[in-house]
């Protein structure tokens, strides 16, 4: 018995502790939001955070990640439920086509402003260009980044006048 | 454009929920001559349904294509509310189930009476062969760029537009007024003069039971207050949060996981497997030999994939074992000599006197391309869930075509059709993989051997190794230039011709021409792939006359200018991509500028390419896109499309080489088949053209154009011509080194 947080559940799994984190995530807890796309670390679909840094759940065997902390795209959502301003920002820049690796691409955005909240077009470029999307979606996530950037800092600088 | 629409036949009918339903369908006994004797029976209609009003007034679109991410679902359903007049804010979209009723006959009835640009979608899957009309009419197709120009236009606006007569018309009656004095908007009939309003829904039931106008009028685009604005897309929301649910996502209960081998070598079958070599593996429930492939169904994917890594398998031999590209190459060559030795040569086209004109030139250019094989990779690997029960067999999967699937589905399985149940789910990426059905028939024959529901992931490998290609091609060129540099003759000859007809054919003023093809098969399975013919004629042409251009000594934006005298519409696309590019500014060393433009399904899209090349590296920087459609139904969709066909285009041009070695595919994955990344993806400015003309398709037309302005632009930046595709295999850092020895 393996036992992981996910999404800040506690969930116990029986499985073989090779198996990548993405099949359990998949099978065994039914969180289909993370895709699978290549299996060997080449295209970003199956992004998740450990810890809240970016992984590739395809080549993580599970027992790599017992007593971690499990993140994927069903629990970015803030304490209240609202869209995480990453999110917010997919929709307002209208980025996704097909969708498909769009879970990923957004966990590993959300990583980047977590680290870095004012990214650079080359901090973008470093951190996204291990995320492939067959429908060119670039353009639209770049700008999607600097405007979820902006969201946050101006909603930090609201947080600071009501504590102010 | 109306040719069909006229003689189509709307119909209503009220469900026992109270929800009305109107349609369009094609109506039996069509004078058409061409359809009178393909359609069976004279009494035999089809039906077609497109919207539903509900009693609270929610209105229904319900759309017979695939959402893969080119935004269909929102373009259409925009389509359907501005002739209803729609309140855009409360309207619901449904996916037609793959059912005859929802046959795709847009598609089929344009193709009968040479209506419009039909793609080679109509080519069936139902045991490969072409389709007669009333196959046809059982289709329900996404693909060739047709859902706006023909499903859009001739079917979700009728129908919108009937519609909203009929509500009309029964409001009118109800209230006693003359219809002239009640006007429409946001889903509901107002009457000024008594200061009245309701909800369509009051009058639905009503409005059923009239006749519909076979012919309603259409709004203007001056009269569109929802066409041609920028709405939300419906989709989007459920695509930022993990709960859009594409064929990978079905979880029917109790289900378990296979994953397939086919053999290497394409067209062989499995001779042995040795089962015993498995034995011992965990959560190994079933080996299926499939003929063709062997499949390993385990508890989970991950099981399955170990196993079959494992599992010892032979495969026959068919002889193409030792087939190689560069003999495919050789062939091709071969085959072309042939064709013109043996006066053997399949004429394309024929203007003028070509040969003739060119034994008259002043100058003679002569150039021979080369592209190579080419698989989709759609993001989301071929995948389908089926589940064999109770005499139906149910199928979870992305198909651009679920009428055709759940055909051969029934085909596969013995089965009757009614007993197919396709739920089609968004597509993680079609282009055209998403065409033919392998998988799906593969996971329904796994399935008829097992008592639970099974769902068949193919490994990144397998898609690779096992798509349907866009082919290699070679294309040679002869031109003929006149004392004042013009283009008198053209000669083109190619190898293997597949669809659309008009994607050789250049669009310039060139009084002589003479294009011809030599047949060439390989045992490569060819598929549609964005654009399909254009993919690589464009590249063709477009090069070819870049190269010319320089030859006759001119600037290659004004050479084709000068050219398109007779194209206007083509000709403003491409001053408007060329303006807009700043075409005459000089730019910084190391970088190059290259246009081209191409016209395709419907739609003329003008893009100029700057790139940086950086160490023998070429970076696209900037791309300026012109695109002219007819008129943009939803303008933001289009931009996204031409980012897309751009990024698409781009990605095959630098990198995309499928090879043949041994037989079989040498590529596996996203490390030996590259990808265009964030760090390499231009900055893309799209700029609309509403002309007016016949509404073109939006999902392949940006993807032609975009590989001869790069490649026309690495000539601008380092004077090296790349006549072969991909751009990686090109070693540009030599020439710079070189260039730099002579300086």
């Amino acid at each position: 018995m393996i036992k992981l947080n996910v999404n800040g559940k506690i969930h116990d799994v029986e499985v073989d502790p090779s198996t990548p984190l993405l099949w359990v995530i998949r099978e065994q807890l039914g969180l289909t939001g993370t895709k699978f796309g290549c299996g060997i670390s080449q295209c970003g679909a199956c992004t998740v955070h450990l810890n809240g840094t970016p992984i590739r759940s395809c080549v993580t065997p599970v027992q790599a990640a017992v007593d971690q902390l499990i993140t994927t795209i069903e629990g970015v959502k803030t304490y209240d439920d609202e869209l995480h301003p990453v999110q917010q920002a997919w929709i307002d820049e209208q980025v996704p086509q097909c969708g498909y690796c769009q879970s990923g691409q957004i966990m590993s955005a959300i990583a980047l402003l977590d680290s870095n909240p004012s990214p650079t077009d080359v901090d973008i470029d470093n951190a996204m260009s291990g995320n492939i999307c067959r429908c060119g979606t670039y353009p639209r996530i770049r700008r999607g980044i600097k405007r979820a950037a902006l969201a946050i800092e101006a909603s930090g600088e609201n947080e600071e006048s009501i504590n102010g | 454009m109306g040719k069909w629409t006229r003689r189509a036949f709307i119909s209503a009918g009220v469900l026992t929920s109270g929800v009305v339903i109107f349609g369009v369908a094609v109506r039996p006994g069509n004078r058409a001559d061409k359809v009178r004797d393909l359609i069976a029976k004279d009494d035999e209609s089809v039906f077609n349904v497109w919207v539903k009003i509900a009693p609270d007034n929610t209105v229904t679109a319900i759309l017979p294509h695939a959402e893969m991410g080119q935004g269909v679902h929102t373009t259409l359903a925009m389509m359907l509310a501005e002739e209803l007049d729609a309140d855009w804010d409360r309207l619901e979209v449904a996916e037609a189930p793959a059912d005859k009723e929802y046959a795709n006959y847009a598609l089929g009835k344009g193709f009968v009476l040479g209506d419009a640009d039909v793609p080679a979608f109509l080519i069936d899957t139902i045991d490969g062969v072409f389709l007669t009309i009333m196959q046809a009419m059982d289709m329900q197709i996404t693909g060739g760029s047709s859902s706006v120009p023909m499903t859009g236009q001739q079917g979700m606006r009728v129908a919108g537009a009937a519609t909203r007569a009929v509500l009309l018309e029964a409001a009118a009656k109800s209230w006693n007024v003359p219809v002239a004095e009640l006007s429409a908007s946001k889903s509901q009939v107002r009457h000024e003069k008594s200061a009245r309003t309701a909800p369509y829904s009051e009058f639905a039931q009503q409005a059923a039971a009239l006749s519909l106008p076979p012919k309603p009028r259409l709004k203007t685009p001056d009269e569109f207050t929802l066409l041609g604005t920028d709405v939300q897309r419906i989709d989007i929301p459920a695509k930022v949060n993990g709960s859009a649910m594409f064929g990978l996502d079905a979880t029917p209960p109790g289900m378990k996981y296979a994953t397939v081998k086919a053999s290497p070598v394409f067209g062989t079958n499995v001779q042995s497997v040795n089962e015993a070599s498995i034995q011992a593996m965990p959560g190994i429930r079933k080996v299926i030999n499939l003929g063709d492939a062997v499949a390993v169904v385990a508890d989970g994917y991950w099981q399955a994939k170990q196993a079959l890594d494992r599992l010892e398998v032979k495969f026959e031999e068919n002889g193409n074992e030792t087939v190689e590209q560069s003999e495919i190459y050789h062939q091709f060559a071969t085959d072309m000599d042939a064709a013109t030795a043996n006066n053997d040569e399949i004429a394309d086209l024929e203007i003028g006197d070509a040969r003739n004109a060119l034994a008259g030139a002043d100058t003679v250019i002569e150039a021979e391309y080369r592209v190579p094989y080419l698989a989709h990779a759609a993001m989301e690997p071929m995948n389908c869930t089926a589940w064999v029960h109770d005499d139906i067999c149910e199928i979870w999967t992305g198909t651009q075509n679920p009428l055709g699937f759940a055909a051969e589905v029934a085909n596969a399985l013995e089965m009757d059709l009614e007993n197919v149940h396709l739920n089609n789910a968004y597509l993680g990426g079609g282009f055209g993989r998403r065409a033919f059905p392998d998988y799906t028939i593969q996971a329904a024959k796994i399935a008829a051997e097992v008592a639970y529901p099974v769902k068949l992931i193919w490994s990144r490998e397998e898609d690779m190794r096992h798509d349907h290609y866009r082919q290699a091609s070679v294309s040679r060129f002869t031109a003929g230039l006149d004392g004042d540099g013009k283009t008198t003759a053209w000669i083109n000859q190619y190898v293997d011709k597949y669809d659309p007809v008009e994607a050789p054919y250049p669009p310039y003023d060139i009084d002589n021409q003479y294009i011809h093809y030599a047949e060439s098969g390989t045992h490569v399975p060819w598929g549609f792939w964005r654009s399909v013919d254009h993919s690589l004629h464009a590249f063709f042409t477009e090069s070819f006359i870049d190269e010319v251009a320089i030859a006759a000594g001119e600037d290659p934006y004004q050479y084709r200018h000068n050219m398109l005298a007779g194209q206007p519409r083509i000709q403003k696309v491409l001053d408007l991509a060329a303006e807009k590019s700043n075409w005459d500014q000089p730019l910084p060393e190391n970088w190059g500028r290259g246009i081209a433009v191409h016209k395709s399904f419907g739609t003329i899209v003008a893009q100029v390419v700057e790139v940086e090349v950086v160490a023998g590296k070429v970076f696209p920087r900037r791309v300026t896109c012109a695109v002219d459609a007819g008129f943009a139904m939803h303008p933001d969709g289009m931009k996204a499309q031409m980012e897309s066909g751009i990024i698409y285009g781009l990605t095959a041009a630098l990198y995309s080489d499928i090879s043949i070695r041994h037989g079989a595919v040498a590529q596996s994955n996203f490390h030996d088949y590259e990808m265009l990344r964030m760090n390499e993806s231009p900055e893309i400015e799209t700029y609309i053209i509403n002309s007016g003309e016949k509404i073109g398709g939006a999902g392949e037309p940006g993807t032609p154009a975009i590989a001869p302005a790069l490649v026309n632009a690495i000539y601008n930046a380092t004077r090296k011509r790349i006549r072969e595709l991909p751009v990686k295999m090109h070693d540009l850092t030599l020439d710079d080194l070189e260039s730099k020895d002579v300086a």
